[in-house]
């Protein structure tokens, strides 16, 4: 199939047109903008320079550094709508060059958040929206640098005594009992479907009975990710100890193997991709629990506390810093894993590749 | 005959689990129960046999844990003594968290597979876009719930939608994820066969990408209703809703109130299975049409 270069091309001409038009109201205004009309020259500067499909170093360059200089010089500016609406319709171009050069794709989605987040600075600080609304990216930082001290009070709650300490038993539980019944068929045929059933059923609920058996602090939110990363463990674990081919264990079976060498020496490792998949499903979920967890009752610190009190005194950019932290440390803690993962199925690495996934 | 013998064969033990989670939950409730009642109920009045103990933890009006039977008889009464307007009938709020997660989930589906077919067919948005997707699974969506409800709240919209909005933040991922995955399941061979018909986009799309993505989806739309219905509950929490399982679960936990906690996770419990479920007989209806083409 052949890929056409019309998409490109429609959004330049768009933005030719809709430069025209801002170049005539911005010159029918009696003091006329001198730096917006600048930008605008630097915007058909760059978008004349982006008007091939193949674009030459020189070319590029020039488009960048045209694009760049006007984005940052706008910041600055009054907003001027129609600009914008050019400078809009050149970034979803810059994007789309960048995703046909053969750059890592991580490259271009870095691109588009970059766009993303100065175009939410540059709106919600031109169309001054209240901060309850939605609170520009600069604030958020800054009430970042501001809350330091708070949040990393938060985290450590939060994170480092509620999720992990839940994360290690729940799981650590769910892969024990596995293994544990993984030889007795009857109460897996009992139990596999039951533990199924359990990701329908939402148990985050259970929170508001941990607070009343387990106290306000973190140990109640442990106990519900205990509970709620319990069965994913438990279901991979059991699915992943079948997943041994028969050939290996019809050698282990020559070679006269008890089964806790069978279990040790083939079926355990064969399981490790399986129960990786697990603890990568429930890095996230812990963590979301016990954010939720958090807003049925907490102590004065957590970061589900923080977004709660914080949400309800209308402290916005407090309350989105507090979201920005929670997602780097789930990043951080699922990003660990993956690595993690990646290291142990180099060891193994008969468990490599494609043919564990299919 | 077959069929009997699997049946039983399943039956028996998901039977003799159950049993045994039941016992283990008597248990447990009179354990957890006992010295609460001896010091509250039975010392005051003297002196008691162990069947009073046993009768009165089974059946204390602030348990710590109610016992089974006292959950069945809460949602019984719950459903017959009062009429299905009243905010104590438990049916009410039921419908009130099932209909905002039925209407994020629908959200979600459209959005999702939006998003899905857009990277499917733009090489762009599938560099640019995808990686967002896929890191914004490893960010607690449920977080952003009470600021989604302000900002919504701030604009003037109130009631259904907003927790339907948090429902469809959490349905849409693995829905896109799905479509993605289905639609580029196609084998290279099928692709190639419907290009030598000289198949436009759209034919390729209708005749070739959706029927091979339908299996992919189904599983997704049955874990994007899981936790939809997660998610709508989420949001009931913050805003002090009157209405809605979440809202029954707060209000128990205000008022100390376990047998209405209990029985409204209960209620979220046969919500969600009955809405899997759901999703599970269209999946059959869909896949037994496909097979009889």
């Amino acid at each position: 199939m052949k890929h056409t270069a019309i998409p490109g091309t429609f959004l330049l001409v768009c933005a030719l047109l809709l430069l025209m038009l801002s170049l005539i109201q911005l010159t029918a205004q009696t003091p006329l903008s001198a730096p917006l009309i600048s930008i605008n020259a630097l915007l058909l500067v760059s978008t004349l320079a982006a008007c091939s499909t193949a674009l030459p170093p020189f070319r590029a360059g020039l488009f960048v550094a045209s694009l760049l200089v006007s984005a940052l010089w706008l910041a600055w500016q009054p907003l001027h709508s129609l600009t914008l609406c050019v400078l809009a319709l050149l970034a979803v171009v810059s994007v789309q060059r960048l995703a046909r050069a053969s750059v890592p794709s991580a490259a271009v989605a870095t691109l588009l958040g970059a766009w993303l987040l100065w175009f939410w600075q540059i709106l919600v600080t031109g169309f001054a929206v209240p901060q309850v609304i939605l609170p520009a990216p600069l604030d958020i930082l800054a009430a970042l640098v501001d809350s330091l001290p708070l949040l990393a009070g938060d985290v450590l709650q939060t994170v480092f005594k509620s999720v992990l300490v839940g994360y290690v038993l729940g799981s650590g539980l769910g892969i024990a009992v596995a293994i544990l019944i993984d030889r007795l068929p009857f109460l897996q045929r009992g139990l596999l479907p039951v533990a199924n059933l359990t990701s329908t059923v939402p148990l985050v609920g259970v929170a508001p009975i941990a607070v009343m058996w387990f106290g306000f602090d973190w140990p109640s939110k442990a106990a519900v990710v205990v509970l709620v990363t319990f069965f994913p463990a438990l279901v991979s674990t059991l699915a992943g100890l079948k997943a041994s081919g028969k050939l290996e264990q019809e050698l282990m079976y020559c070679y006269a193997a008890t089964p806790r060498q069978r279990l040790l020496a083939l079926r355990l490792p064969a399981a490790m991709p399986f129960i990786f998949s697990a603890l990568k499903v429930n890095a996230t979920l812990s963590l979301i629990t016990a954010i939720v967890a958090e807003f049925f009752g907490s102590p004065t610190a957590g970061l589900g506390f923080r977004i709660s009190s914080e949400s309800a005194r209308m402290h916005m950019p407090v309350v989105w810093s507090a979201i920005v932290v929670a997602s780097v440390a789930g990043s951080l803690f699922y990003s660990l894993l993956v690595h993690l993962d990646k290291r142990v199925n180099f060891w193994h690495p008969t468990l490599r590749g494609s043919a564990v996934e299919k | 005959m077959t069929t009997d013998r699997r049946l039983l064969q399943h039956a028996l033990p998901i039977g003799m689990v159950l049993l045994a989670a039941l016992v283990a939950w008597y248990l447990l409730a009179f354990a957890l129960n006992a010295p609460g009642v001896i010091d509250r109920v039975l010392s005051p009045r003297g002196a008691w046999s162990s069947r009073d103990l046993v009768f009165a933890t089974l059946n204390a009006t602030r348990p710590l844990l109610p016992a089974p039977h006292q959950i069945v008889f809460d949602i019984w009464d719950s459903l017959t003594k009062w009429s299905l307007t009243s905010p104590r009938n438990l049916l009410l709020h039921t419908w009130v968290t099932a209909s905002a997660a039925l209407t994020g989930f629908a959200m979600g589906v459209v959005l999702g597979m939006l998003l899905g077919v857009c990277i499917v067919h733009s090489r762009t948005l599938d560099k640019a876009l995808l990686p967002w997707i896929v890191a914004s699974q490893t960010i607690p969506v449920l977080a952003i719930a009470p600021i989604v409800l302000i900002i919504l709240g701030s604009i003037g919209i109130t009631g259904m939608l907003p927790k339907a909005t948090i429902a469809m933040y959490l349905c849409f991922f693995p829905v896109t994820i799905a479509t993605v995955q289905g639609l580029r399941s196609p084998q290279k061979m099928e692709m190639e066969l419907v290009h030598t018909y000289a198949a436009r986009r759209l034919d390729i799309f209708w005749l070739v990408r959706l029927p091979s993505s339908l299996p992919y989806l189904f599983p997704a739309f049955r874990v994007a209703i899981a936790s939809g219905l997660v998610g709508t509950m989420v949001a009931e929490l913050p805003t002090g809703a009157q209405a809605g399982l979440g809202a029954r679960l707060l209000t128990g936990s205000y008022y100390g109130n376990t047998i209405q906690i209990w029985s409204a996770l209960v209620m979220a419990s046969l919500l969600g299975l009955a809405l899997t479920g759901l999703v599970t007989l269209t999946e059959r209806l869909v896949m037994r049409q496909r097979k009889g083409i």
